[in-house]
């Protein structure tokens, strides 16, 4: 050897370190060539380190790509408004509900749209007017829609009961509400969720329609669907759009007047994978395109005169924030199951990651390694024998301390998690500039026991 | 522990074990272990090997040489009778 | 002597007792009369028998299975290309379709490699599940069917059925059942394994026939070959077939090629009753295993295939030998496990 660099003698005293793996080869099973995108490694989100991000913040760590959500929703504007007049979006506030993501997509331009007067308050506080917050749901107080009464914020009627007392309210406080009902249909996919709202088929929609106009007491001024969640069929979508401008387009010939709005409701699917679907969600499921096209087709085809055309609502939540969330975690330890399988325990579990009940999300390495992977199954930190992230996942061999990347997490997990065994971890945005901020603090004991309330007799003890 | 004389390892890290017919991939530290473990080096020394020629720890070492070890017994690589 | 030299990538290697159409694909391509072929095969498991066969298959690499996703497929066939500069690719598994044709339009922009697909449409278009409306809309005959979505819908099922039932999963697997407690049972057991919905379809009694069919996507059928199965496996494969003379057959494959511009290859699988009606029991949308039968009764639709994808025009056949069979066989190779090593660890042989 002729010449030796200061860096080659630095790699000659000590190799990358490696666990010493061992696998069989098991025909029928594709393990390490051409995988590397399975875990390739994912170092930086926004350009901010992710060990950097888990030394400042602490593990784990939900992080939020505010990039990510205006690019998604500026996507879903374009399919929606190159191929349909007039389009607003509502964010879904229960698909996360903090009020940094809240507003990212108020900046953007949509309204809000909730399902409890707990909901209803954020938005309000949020800034957004009234007229401008959805009102969804069976479960509306008193309390509740004495407010979106008189901040005259559209209320969607979800059964009978309601548009009976909300008619009553109306009197008591000598307003006319704006509303809208709230209708379910068959539109191919099952199961039907019948339970939402007044049905198409058996005519209750008809009848409360008619109960609305004729009463009058209540301004009937949208119609308003939502078929399903993780939709994987546009053609479905496109059905109900259908089904929807049938029924307004009814009540133009009857009572001779035009609703202002379709609200399709959301459900669109996000990239996220399934568990037992064979293909990658990425790959397979429908883009904003796809959804956009089956229903603004339906509706102008219709049968809408030219100025008529409906106001499109569409309340999207899942597929405009999944990708944008990030659950970044630290490996806790390795174990070998008894039958011979790898385990690996990770600090998140099921707690604060409830979608890994329905999805196989995509987990990257945070740093390099060789292209060696290893079939492992993912448990969660919790001593319960449900925590388990991923059933069966081949990833490099991960060491204690070592960090990961979970993808897609953006939709649900900071609304259902659960303050379970552990707190809850801190959420980051990144912002445009590639910027962390922190929007939600990490628990703290005391965030939890300041509204536990102790009787005087329990307050002390001797062991 | 010693690996069954009849095991074959070859460079690209493929393992068969001509008496089941099975065969293996190891990762290039495991091939060395392997190779170290066939030669009938004491096992201290192939760890100490470990820990001079990488950058890991003693704790590292130790814990993942008992794994791989265990799965080689586990795959049916070792001697049944030499413990 | 064959002057155009082509490199041509292909699936399906699985030459086994329920064989991947990647072998009889591949003698059909090296028989051709204008092309030089050589072929790049691609495997999914090490012990694929085409992986062995270096009189047919010059090389072979291993690629991720479909479920790895479109990302980690298309980064292994950028290396492959990058060695073999490959000019045309022929998948040949129905689970690997979804991919490559939404992968079509980039391999085809980027690498270079060309192919001959169904478009996504027809694909879907023809799933088990949709067979009903496919059949009404390019005006076949398909015995009737229903989705259910649980076991308390079969009670009423006589309404619109008679029994045997074949009681069928979404993507796979159908038992006939004679009685509604075994209709439910079948029912439990599918959807156990596939998930919902089950499909309730009218059992059909007559002889099973089948077609391989070649579609250039402007309605045109290029070649079509219909045939009996002799003998049948009990994975219910052909291990013997003829070919039959059969116009009523031939019209209704060009009818409904016609009305779906079906694009590519399709095996129509079609029940012929006693009254001489034909139902269409399934379209499987690629080439079957048996395609050699096809080459062999004078119709290379696996050339026929690749001249499409090279963006030639190619004259539909107006001729096959009637009466011409095949007869499967099974043959032990012998390998050295040196090649079984290089394809395990190295992912290409």
């Amino acid at each position: 050897m002729s010449s030796v660099s200061p860096c080659d003698i630095y790699i000659m005293k000590k190799l990358q370190y490696e666990r010493p793996l061992i696998q069989r080869l098991n025909t029928g099973l594709m393990n390490k060539f051409g995988m590397r995108t399975e875990y390739a490694p994912v170092s930086h989100i926004d350009d901010v380190s992710v060990k950097k991000l888990l030394a400042d913040f602490g593990s784990p760590l939900f992080v939020i790509s505010e990039k990510t959500i205006r690019n998604t929703y500026k996507e879903v504007n374009r399919a929606f408004k190159t191929r349909y007049p007039k389009v607003q979006f509502a964010w879904s506030y229960k698909t996360n509900y903090i009020n940094a993501v809240c507003n990212v997509f108020h900046q953007e331009g949509s309204w809000g749209e909730v399902v409890s007067g707990f909901e209803y308050q954020k938005a309000i506080q949020n800034g957004v007017p009234g007229n401008k917050v959805i009102f969804n749901g069976p479960d509306k107080t008193d309390e509740d829609l004495t407010a979106a009464i008189k901040n005259n914020s559209p209320i969607h009627i979800d059964h009978l009961d309601e548009l009976y007392r909300l008619t009553e309210l109306a009197e008591e406080l000598k307003a006319r509400p704006n509303v809208a009902i709230r209708v379910n249909m068959d539109t191919g996919i099952y199961p039907i969720w019948d339970r939402f709202g007044f049905n198409y088929e058996n005519g209750q929609a008809w009848d409360a329609i008619n109960k609305i106009i004729l009463a009058d007491k209540l301004e009937l001024i949208g119609l308003h669907c939502h078929i399903g969640t993780f939709m994987l069929s546009p053609s479905a979508y496109g059905i109900a759009a259908g089904k929807m401008s049938d029924l307004a387009l009814g009540i133009k010939r009857k009572f001779k007047r035009d609703i202002q709005y379709i609200d399709m409701g959301g459900g669109f699917a996000s990239k996220n994978t399934l568990k037992g679907s064979y293909l990658q969600g990425a790959d397979s499921n429908p883009n904003f395109d796809q959804f956009a096209e089956a229903i603004t087709t339906a509706i102008l085809n219709a049968g809408f005169g030219k100025d008529e055309l409906p106001l499109l609502i569409l309340e999207t939540g899942r597929a405009l924030i999944d990708e944008a969330g990030f659950l970044l975690g630290t490996v806790i330890s390795n174990k070998r199951l008894s039958d011979g399988r790898r385990a690996t325990i990770m600090d998140f579990g099921v707690n604060i990651m409830f979608t890994s009940f329905w999805y196989d999300h995509k987990i990257s390495p945070a740093q390099e390694f060789s292209n060696y992977t290893e079939d492992c199954v993912l448990y969660g930190p919790l001593c319960m024998n449900i925590d388990v992230i991923r059933e069966n996942v081949t990833l490099p061999p991960l060491k204690k301390d070592d960090q990961v990347v979970v993808h897609n997490v953006g939709a649900y997990n900071m609304t259902q998690w659960m303050q379970f065994i552990s707190l809850r971890p801190a959420v980051v945005m990144i912002d445009i500039q590639s910027k962390p901020h922190l929007i939600r603090k990490r628990e703290t004991l005391s965030s939890i026991e300041s509204s536990e309330v102790m009787p005087e007799y329990l307050a002390k003890f001797k062991l | 522990m010693k690996i069954k004389k009849n095991i074959a390892l070859s460079d690209t890290g493929f393992v068969f074990n001509p008496s089941t017919g099975d065969s293996f991939s190891v990762n290039p530290i495991g091939l060395e272990i392997l190779r170290k473990l066939k030669d009938n080096e004491p096992h201290e020394k192939i760890k100490k090997h470990l820990l001079d020629s990488y950058s890991t720890d003693a704790d590292s070492v130790e814990k993942d040489f008992y794994d791989f070890t265990k799965m080689l017994e586990q795959l049916q690589l070792t001697e049944a009778d030499a413990k | 002597m064959p002057s155009k030299k082509v490199t041509v990538a292909v699936t399906g290697l699985n030459n086994v007792d329920s064989p991947g159409p990647g072998i009889p694909v591949i003698r059909g391509l090296l028989d051709s009369k204008e092309y030089d072929v050589r072929i790049i095969g691609l495997s999914y498991d090490a012990l694929e028998p085409g992986i062995y066969m270096h009189e047919l298959v010059a090389k072979t690499y291993q690629i991720p299975l479909p479920s790895a996703g479109i990302a980690s497929i298309m980064e292994r066939l950028k290396h492959i290309n990058s060695v073999e500069k490959i000019d045309v690719i022929i998948p040949n598994f129905d689970a690997e379709l979804y991919n490559f044709i939404k992968m079509a339009p980039v391999l085809e922009k980027e690498l270079g490699i060309k192919s001959f697909l169904p478009t996504m449409e027809q694909f879907e278009e023809r799933h088990k599940a949709n067979l009903s409306d496919f059949g009404e809309k390019y005006g076949i005959k398909v015995p009737k069917s229903k989705m259910i979505f649980s076991t308390a819908e079969i009670a009423s099922l006589t309404k619109d059925f008679t029994y045997p039932l074949v009681v069928k999963g979404k993507f796979y697997d159908a038992s006939v059942a004679y009685s509604p407690e075994q209709a439910a049972q079948y029912f439990n057991k599918i959807s156990a394994k596939w998930g919902l919905p089950i499909i309730i379809q009218q059992f059909t009694y007559g002889t099973e026939v089948n077609v391989t069919a070649l579609g250039d996507g402007n309605g045109n059928t290029i070649g079509a070959v219909p045939m009996r199965k002799q003998v049948i496996t009990d994975k219910g494969k052909a291990w013997a077939g003829i070919t039959l003379e059969d116009e009523e057959l031939l019209n209704i494959t060009r009818k409904l090629i016609r009305n779906s511009k079906w694009r590519g290859p399709c095996e129509l699988e079609m029940i012929k009753t006693n009254d001489g009606e034909y139902f269409l029991i399934e379209i499987n949308p690629r080439t079957p295993a048996w395609i050699y039968l096809a080459v062999g009764a004078g119709q290379n639709h696996p050339e026929a295939l690749l001249k499409m994808a090279l963006g030639e025009k190619v004259k539909p056949f107006e001729h096959y030998d009637i009466g011409k069979m095949f007869i499967r066989y099974s043959y032990d190779m012998i390998c050295d496990l040196k090649e079984f090593e290089t394809i395990s660890t190295l992912g290409e042989l």
